[in-house]
């Protein structure tokens, strides 16, 4: 067994955590981001490359991680933008026949460039974010004076615009359905556009594409994609989609359906440690039948400043603001993930239904 | 959607005794679906023939009828509670089967009782093997290429379509009974005539073996608003070819990934959708290929199962908690999660632990059957252990077993593979044994590799390379060479990967004690954590922790007064649901009492460790140290040693002193010492059998040459009669004590020694076996809990003999001295609390066998029989209250008599050891019991063996085989059933010592081997012929493979119900005659309860 290096975690609020560094290896033994927790049990690939993850720090509250290895396929993004893992157990022995052969969790992290802690006490600081919030850390195998000095300077997440860091440079293509769908990035998964495939055309096209552009391409849809940060941050995507609706249907997921929000003038907050998990149950208004989903956000809308639409779902733990549907335009919008990736399937319905949305509209 | 308002009264079928396969998860699930459903204001009536179940305690349903699970009986009880609904998901397959033949007979249709949970189309889909593999196909999940077969022929045919080799499975049956692997024709011909015959409509599926596959089970829940969540994954660690129940199993699943784990919930809710379970949990067990994902279904449990129980305490979220309420029309949304209180229960529950299930089996009690498993489950019990990590948890839940094994190897019995090459070694983890585990890591030890031993035995390397690391440390731990070596970052990576104190202890040559300390020294303790369904995302509200070491302890403990409750740990013969009653109502009466309890148990099963029973619940395994852990954390007032069997009262003496509740551990030791229980006796001036102690085998010649034979061997400090042995001569002597002293099963507990001698005794024979249970105060007021005569006579053990209340031959005056001595043994031993006193009354005179200062299997009998809640108040005397405080508080009550009878039955496992010889002996080999409670000794005699699962015949022939002894008392059994118009049939010296009496024999049959000179039948002709509707074979001596031993199994085979005593017979021909002048009549226990009313209704 290779003996790792001993590494601490320390957060901003000065609590440490003694592990052991795995994974890339921080420029002077320092990572820093804003540490977060999810809850999945499986589908720790998917979320390691999830870009909505930029800037943060991922903590595992599963302790075993790695166990069936990686494989091209549930990578969400061409490469991770998250900051760094936290986990207790890192596994060293992958099993699953879609595995990737001799490619475990550490080799592959270090591949992405993701530095990564292992062997900490996970459960105790899930439950000192879920008290004190999420908050900006640092870790590695630098000394521990350094770490509180770098965790203290790390700014964190909130007014910044993290979309731009992740989305495209360049507008590209993929997928031969039907509808011809405009795909703004903002952290686009794989999964998503794996879905829209099935139903359009989707050209993907960059954050900061003005509506104007977009209307250019003629598509009878457009999708607003989940991403990073805080939606607040990212006005100029509001701007962008205060044109669009009304004129094409539109459907967003996560930031996307933050930014439709925004865009309805509606306001967004941030949440003490966000959702980030695959078992968060949702209730869907119309029928009141409930949803497993998947979660990914720290941010939400804040359902008092709507005006312009009607909720349809909400979560049943804490009453967050789950879906909403424009009143007088085409558009609806999600804040969790129907895609799932990782996750469960419950709201993959909510694909046909933007098909459906783009049938009756044109 | 709310509750239902159109139905008022419910219905509930329990699961009956316990059984390989069917245990006290249904005690967990009925006890929980009680209260719910009376919580929520429904009347709720419960039928269960098991007394010692929580469940069919007076007090969780309106009606609980203790009466054999029968239709006949059940018809009965549905025609006078008329009940609006039945709810037949939470007692297992018995439960389902019942409701089903309910529902067949028209029952429910005449009542206008609604069926709720599932509906029989639902039932009779996922329980024929044949709808529920086309139902699935329809739905576009794989099955497993298979074919169905009525007859050998048809079988045979479908067996060489598919190809070998083949799983043979019978319809509606039980944990496996009757199913087998077959590799070729030949094997194939043997397995399916056995399927074929278990089944009770004669059909058997053949099906494609997928051995070596990885098995996995969800536990998933739907409500009537199409609501679905799965509950936990569980992943075997045993791959498929061995019983889920069999298999070593953990939680979550390990090696799935993500998009195969949504495949298969997407997979799960189809089925149960398909099959149209309405509301509730169903159990789904899958199989993925390991080299493609391939994945096929192989069953659906449309009811809460063992895996529910097991998935509720993995995961917090209580399973038949919630079907319960869903039955009754709440949707999911609507039910609050109990843990976080804030959340509702319609979510998928995240665990930051891993938990791990190891069985526990029963292979050394029945000798002759191979400990080889399969697919038919033989494991008796389970033990459960959390931890953070799985080798912490898989070595956790190795030292829950109490098998003698203090973790994965790392204990003094690891040397058992010590003699084996590499190749041997290998080649026997390759076949699923109790020993896989251990043999794995030995081989990994010894430098095998991963792939080798996953080529070998289909183990995922995941779970294997996890086992090397607890190898790696473990050698690494070795070349440190001692406490002084270790540092803090040692001693933590050591106890996180689950190694106990005990286990260092061994490695080093240190004493466990020491290793604790210098562990404590250096800052290394356990923390606990929390289950709380959401891996900390919310504030838990419950306290349900286990250990592990970690940076932060989650304990919150109270400032009222504190009680550790010490529960029994898993289940094994000897040692089962009754400690587990026990410790449940201490912890019930303690609470109502004031005080904050805490349990320690390691049993998924039970409901000591529902995390509601008590103020704390800790999930650890017991043994020195992780009680001490519990010690330490809670500072508790007093720990309760004597509820929860041998397994707590073992560490007494080892935890502090002052702290043990009642009964002294001095005052245990002096029980169990023979020494000084002999001369306590003789102080008192009660008889006991002559006997003498022995180490040697020249001691034990001695002994018996003194008190003559035949004589009775045991081992000291063992329960259930462990290798209990009657011998009549030398030669006998001589093999029993080798037995003993060998490095057997026994060894490993502990084997022979000064301190563990072996007991020898003047075997009395002929004897009448009497049980007395008594709780004595500190003030020397003593109460007789009851005083039970047993039906068969000394020698079978108690556990498996059955008992009544009131003693229906005991004079009184044999009553009064029993009852004497029982008090003067309390006082002597200065007993807080229970004592359990048995005795042999030979020809009038009384002698005493043995006293156990604590509770015993008899307590919850008792309770049910007599009214009076002994464990209760015998949790109160032992933290101080007097029986006088106890009656004036109203919980102490006068004992009913209303002139009814109550029998306690012993349910026997040996339809899964085939090929065991079903004789009782003084070993204990029962798993469960039922009662049989009526108006006469018949009456309840009848009913306790429909109970146990042999209907007495009304008409027919009789057979009977009787040894010399028996004959006397055998004729007087013979004329009765003569009387009641039953034909005999009988062996020639039977016959003739009948005939000798003017009985008639109308068939004499031959002894086996003697036909061919005869050209006569023989017995075993005979029975196979259907003639014979009762046996009764009494043994002549033990040892060889004697005739009574294939009459014996004739009868098991064909399913003819046997007596293996002359008292039994007795008891059954009371039985059939008052049947015969009597109708059949149900009673509740609460109308059992009420002396007034009863009186007028006898
Ligand atoms: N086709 C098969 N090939 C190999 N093993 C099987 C097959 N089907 C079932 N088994 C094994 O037999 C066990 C019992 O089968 P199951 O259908 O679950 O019956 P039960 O009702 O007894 O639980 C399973 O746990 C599995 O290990
Ligand atoms: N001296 C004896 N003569 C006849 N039967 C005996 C004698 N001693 C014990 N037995 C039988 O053996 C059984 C088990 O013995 P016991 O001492 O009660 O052991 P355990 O501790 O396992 O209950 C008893 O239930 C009784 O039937
Ligand atoms: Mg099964
Ligand atoms: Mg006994």
């Amino acid at each position: 067994m290779t003996a790792r290096d001993d590494a601490l975690l320390v957060l901003a609020d000065g609590t440490t955590f003694e592990g052991e560094a795995f994974g890339a290896e921080p420029p002077n033994g320092v990572a820093t981001g804003e540490v977060v927790f999810n809850t999945v049990l499986s589908g720790y690939q998917e979320v390691i490359t999830d870009p909505s993850y930029a800037g943060q720090v991922i903590t595992f509250t599963y302790p075993h991680i790695g166990n069936y290895g990686v494989t091209a396929h549930d990578a969400e993004s061409r490469k991770s933008f998250c900051r760094g893992v936290v986990v207790r157990d890192v596994a060293r022995r992958p099993s699953n026949w879609r595995a990737e052969e001799q490619l475990d969790l550490d080799a592959y992290l270090r591949r992405l460039g993701v530095p990564g802690i292992t062997g900490i006490d996970t459960r105790r600081l899930t439950r000192h974010i879920r008290e004190a919030g999420s908050m900006p850390c640092a870790f590695g195998t630098a000394d521990e004076r350094a770490l509180k000095e770098a965790a203290a300077n790390e700014p964190g997440t909130d007014g910044v615009d993290l979309a731009a860091a992740v989305t495209t440079a360049e507008p590209y293509t993929v997928g031969e359905g039907p509808f011809r769908v405009v795909a703004y990035d903002f952290g686009i998964k794989t999964t998503i556009l794996r879905h829209l495939s099935g139903i359009a055309t989707v050209e993907v096209v960059p954050a900061n594409t003005p509506a104007d552009d977009v209307l250019a391409r003629e598509p009878h849809g457009v999708f607003l994609s989940n991403g990073p940060g805080d939606p607040a941050a990212v006005t100029y995507a509001s701007d962008a989609i205060g044109r669009l609706l009304g004129n094409v249907p539109v459907f967003g997921i996560c930031l996307g359906h933050q930014l439709m929000a925004t865009a309805l003038g509606a306001t967004t907050y941030k949440l003490k440690f966000g959702h980030h998990g695959g078992n968060h149950p949702v209730r869907r208004l119309l029928d009141s039948s409930i949803e497993i989903t998947s979660q990914n956000h720290n941010y939400a809308v804040d359902g008092a400043s709507l005006d312009a639409a009607d909720v349809t779902h909400v979560n049943l733990n804490d009453g967050v603001v789950e879906g909403i549907r424009c009143r007088d335009a085409a558009a609806f919008s999600v804040q969790y993930h129907p895609e799932a990736g990782p996750g469960p399937h419950d709201a993959a319905y909510l694909f046909d239904e933007f098909r459906d949305l783009m049938e009756g509209h044109n | 959607m709310p509750k239902r308002t159109d139905i008022e009264s419910i219905l509930l079928i329990g699961s009956g005794p316990i059984v390989i396969g069917q245990a006290c998860e249904f005690d967990y699930s009925g006890t929980q679906a009680c209260r719910i459903l009376k919580a929520e204001g429904y009347r709720t009536i419960l039928a269960n023939s098991n007394p010692a179940t929580i469940m069919t305690d007076p007090d969780f349903a309106d009606r609980t009828y203790v009466e054999p699970l029968d239709p006949e009986v059940l018809a009965k009880i549905v025609e006078r509670e008329r009940p609006d609904a039945l709810l037949p998901t939470l007692g297992g397959q018995t439960a389902l089967n019942l409701a089903m033949s309910l529902s067949n007979a028209g029952v429910l249709d005449e009542f206008g009782v609604e069926m709720i949970g599932a509906n029989a189309v639902a039932i009779e889909t996922a329980e024929n093997r044949e709808r529920f593999k086309e139902a699935m196909t329809e739905i576009g999940l794989k099955v497993p290429s298979s074919g169905f077969a009525y007859s050998l022929d048809e079988a045979v045919a479908i067996a060489e379509q598919i190809g070998f080799p083949v799983i043979v499975r019978p319809s509606y049956i039980l944990g496996g009974a009757g199913t087998g692997m077959a590799d070729d024709r030949e094997s194939f011909v043997e397995i399916a005539r056995t399927g074929l015959a278990a089944s009770p409509i004669t059909e058997i599926l053949i099906e494609r073996s997928i051995a070596g596959w990885k098995e996995y089970e969800l536990e998933v829940m739907r409500d009537r608003a199409d609501n679905c969540v799965v509950v936990c994954s569980i992943e075997n660690l045993d791959p498929m070819g061995v019983h889920t129940g069999d298999s070593i199993t953990v939680a979550p699943a390990q090696t799935l990934s993500d998009v195969e784990y949504q495949r298969m919930r997407d997979a799960a809710f189809s089925c149960i959708r398909r099959i149209g379970v309405d509301t509730g949990g169903s159990n789904i067990q899958f199989a993925v290929n390991p080299a493609d994902g391939d994945m096929v279904v192989i069953e659906m449990n449309p009811r809460v199962s063992r895996s529910s129980a097991l998935a509720s305490k993995a995961t917090g979220f209580p399973i038949a908690k919630i079907a319960a309420r869903l039955a009754v029309g709440y949707t999911l949304d609507e039910i609050p999660n109990d843990i976080t209180r804030s959340t509702p229960a319609s979510f998928e529950p995240t665990i930051d632990y891993v938990v791990t299930k190891v069985p526990r089996w029963a292979f050394e009690k029945f000798p002759g059957s191979a400990d080889v498993l399969g697919t038919r489950m033989q494991s008796v019990g389970e033990a459960m252990a959390i931890g953070r990590t799985f080798p912490e948890s898989l070595q956790k839940g190795m030292r829950s077993l109490e098998h003698g094994r203090w973790g994965l190897n790392c204990d003094p019995a690891e040397t058992a593979f010590d003699d084996l090459t590499d190749d041997e070694l290998v080649r026997r983890a390759a076949i699923a044994t109790p020993d896989r585990p251990f043999q794995l890591e030995a081989a990994l030890r010894r430098g095998v590799t991963v792939d080798r031993l996953y080529e070998a035995t289909a183990v995922d390397p995941w779970f294997l390379d996890q086992i090397l690391q607890i190898t790696e440390e473990r050698q690494r731990l070795a070349a440190i060479s001692g406490i002084d070596g270790m540092t803090r970052r040692d001693w933590r990576r050591a106890k996180r990967l689950g190694f106990g104190d005990a286990q260092l202890a061994y490695l080093w040559g240190a004493d466990e004690r020491d290793v604790r300390t210098a562990r404590l020294d250096a800052g290394v303790r356990a923390t606990f954590k929390t289950v709380d369904t959401c891996g900390a995302e919310f504030d838990a509200r419950t306290p349900y922790h286990y250990s592990t070491y970690e940076d932060e302890d989650e304990v919150r403990p109270g400032d009222k007064p504190k009680v550790v409750i010490l529960g029994s740990g898993p289940n094994r013969i000897g040692q089962g649901i009754e400690f587990d009653y026990c410790c449940v109502h201490a912890s019930f009466a303690l609470r109502d009492a004031g005080y904050e309890t805490v349990m320690v148990n390691c049993n998924p099963e039970t409901v000591s460790t529902d995390y509601d029973t008590s103020d704390r619940l800790y999930f650890e395994p017991l043994t020195y140290e992780d009680v001490m852990n519990v010690v330490d954390a809670e500072r508790p007032e007093a720990i309760v040693v004597s509820l929860g069997g041998q397994t707590p009262l073992k560490l007494a003496s080892r935890l502090p002193h002052e702290l043990i509740a009642g009964t002294s551990p001095e005052s245990i030791d002096l029980a169990e010492d023979r020494e000084r229980w002999n001369a306590l006796c003789a102080r008192l001036a009660i008889p006991q059998p002559a006997g003498g102690t022995a180490v040697t085998i020249d001691d034990a010649l001695e002994v018996a040459g003194r008190i003559g034979y035949p004589a009775l061997l045991r081992p000291s400090y063992v329960l259930g009669g462990r290798a209990m042995e009657i011998v009549y001569d030398e030669d006998g002597l001589r093999r029993a004590m080798a037995e003993l002293a060998r490095f057997g099963s026994l060894g490993k507990e502990g084997g022979l020694s000064a301190e563990r001698p072996v007991l020898i005794d003047r075997f009395l024979e002929d004897a009448i076996e009497v049980d007395v249970d008594a709780i004595r105060d500190h003030t020397g007021d003593v109460v007789i809990g009851a005083v039970m005569e047993h039906v068969e006579e000394a020698g079978v053990h108690s556990g498996d003999s059955a008992c009544a209340i009131p003693p229906p031959t005991l004079d009184h005056n044999v009553i009064e001295v029993i009852e004497r001595y029982t008090r003067e043994i309390a006082a002597e031993l200065d007993v807080r609390g229970l004592v359990n006193v048995q005795y042999a009354v030979q020809a009038g005179q009384v002698f005493v066998i043995e006293a156990n200062p604590r509770a015993s299997r008899t307590v919850p009998f008792v309770a049910k029989a007599t009214g009076v809640p002994l464990a209760k108040v015998a949790a109160r005397v032992m933290l101080g209250a007097t029986l006088a405080e106890l009656r004036a508080e109203g919980l102490l009550t006068d004992r009913i008599d209303g002139g009814h009878v109550a029998i306690k039955e012993a349910v026997l496992p040996f339809n899964r050891f085939p090929g065991v010889d079903t004789i009782l002996g003084p070993e204990m080999r029962s798993t469960g019991e039922v009662m049989g409670i009526d108006a006469t000794f018949g009456l309840a005699f009848a009913k306790s063996q429909l109970a146990a699962g042999d209907k007495l015949p009304e008409t027919g022939m009789v057979f009977l085989s009787l040894a010399d002894r028996d004959k006397p008392t055998g004729v007087v059994a013979a004329r009765r059933f003569v009387d009641l118009g039953f034909t005999l049939a009988a062996t020639a010296g039977t016959a003739a010592a009948f005939e000798a009496e003017g009985v008639p024999v109308s068939e004499i049959v031959a002894k086996v081997g003697e036909e061919h000179e005869t050209g006569a039948t023989t017995a075993v002709d005979l029975i196979a012929s259907g003639k014979v509707t009762l046996v009764v074979n009494t043994p002549r001596g033990r040892g060889a493979r004697t005739d009574g031993q294939y009459i014996r199994l004739a009868a098991a085979r064909h399913d003819v119900p046997t007596l293996t005593t002359v008292a039994a017979a007795l008891a059954a021909a009371g039985g059939i005659h008052d049947r015969s002048i009597h109708e059949l009549r149900v009673r509740s226990l609460q109308e059992y309860h009420d002396e007034e009313q009863l009186r007028l209704d006898l």
